[in-house]
């Protein structure tokens, strides 16, 4: 299982030099303006690209019809995320609507 | 003066808690699905110390169980961990005038999750900022904080996960704590429109390139969000 470990020495480092890369390149620059203008897009553009397709894809297909449980749970919560901003209740209404209406399913 | 470096590391560890209700379940599964692929139990584990990246970890799981070279792997980790030099350029301007060791630090801490909380605690500015003087930004510490506090229960719940192994039934959905925990940190921060338009877009988008081969869909999808965000702001 060497090789497995040399996967993961290399795979980490990768990682590692991803995560310090522009942190490392803006120390010694000035970032333009455009630059910067662009980066308040990071969180909710890639945040959304990570939680939007759990929510139409269930099951690798898209799925926009009232079966889906995992959308109308996600709904939900996207309710409850923007009246409360609270991240607790947020994950605790919708996995409770995802069990109830997993269990109307049977 | 006292420093108000514990506070903001306090500040960090606490705003991190409720997500991670969302992560403990990630981090365990984690545990079962390495194993069940075969990997040992040591470098399951070291695997969440090393990569540290929760999606691509399962990926490399599920590509060690289906016999995939080791090349492969390593592209696909890096590929779906290509999303972090975003959250990297987007975090640097407040990191700027921290030392070499702090940069090295907090770049390995960099998670969806740690990056999420620091971000939105940096825009809402410094909250030391009356002392007015170069050394009054104490917010690095609350990245640490946060970033600890996510790193440790990373490590548990993978510990946890190997060791109950199948004992968290599939029926339990615990899965979708991880999207639920993105959407509780996007929702309240889709402030204005054009942010509105930059997280539909990239959502859209990613259900579009879904199907794209080592999650490539994840990264093009953060840039057509990007692109959609700038192009709808207000001129």
């Amino acid at each position: 299982m060497i090789w497995l470990w040399l996967t993961m020495l290399i795979a980490g480092l990768l990682t590692y030099l991803i995560r310090l890369s522009f942190i490392q390149l803006f120390a010694r620059m000035e970032i333009p303006l455009r630059v910067k203008r662009l980066l308040r897009y990071v969180p909710p553009a890639v945040l959304s690209a990570l939680f939007i397709p759990e929510l139409l894809l269930p099951a690798d297909h898209l799925d926009l019809s009232l079966g889906n449980s995992r959308l109308l749970a996600g709904l939900l919560a996207s309710l409850v995320a923007w009246r409360t901003k609270n991240v607790f209740l947020t994950i605790l209404v919708g996995m409770a609507a995802l069990l109830i209406l997993k269990g109307f399913k049977g | 003066m006292k420093s108000p470096c514990g506070g903001e590391l306090l500040a960090g560890v606490r705003d991190e808690l409720p997500i991670l209700l969302g992560v403990v379940p990630f981090g365990m599964i984690y545990g079962v699905l390495a194993l069940s692929a075969g990997i040992p139990p040591a470098a399951a584990q070291a695997m969440s110390a090393i990569v540290f990246a929760g999606s691509s970890q399962f990926i490399a799981a599920q590509l060690v169980a289906s016999g995939s070279p080791a090349v492969l792997i390593v592209l696909t980790i890096g590929v779906v961990n290509l999303r972090h030099a975003l959250y990297s350029a987007s975090i640097a301007p407040y990191l700027k005038k921290l030392s070499p060791a702090w940069k090295w630090l907090l770049s390995y801490l960099l998670t969806d999750e740690a990056y999420a909380v620091s971000i939105t605690h940096y825009q809402k500015g410094n909250p030391n900022a009356e002392l007015n003087t170069a050394s009054s930004d104490w917010r690095h510490w609350y990245f640490l904080g946060a970033g600890l506090a996510l790193w440790s229960t990373w490590q548990i719940s993978t510990a946890l996960g190997i060791f109950l192994g199948q004992q968290v039934p599939a029926s339990w959905s615990l899965d979708f704590t991880l999207p639920l925990t993105f959407l509780a940190l996007v929702v309240p921060a889709l402030s204005d429109r054009s942010s509105v338009a930059a997280a539909l877009a990239a959502g859209l988008a990613a259900v579009l390139f879904f199907s794209l081969p080592f999650k490539l869909g994840l990264i093009l999808a953060g840039l057509v969000g990007i692109s959609v965000g700038l192009w709808s702001e207000p001129r």
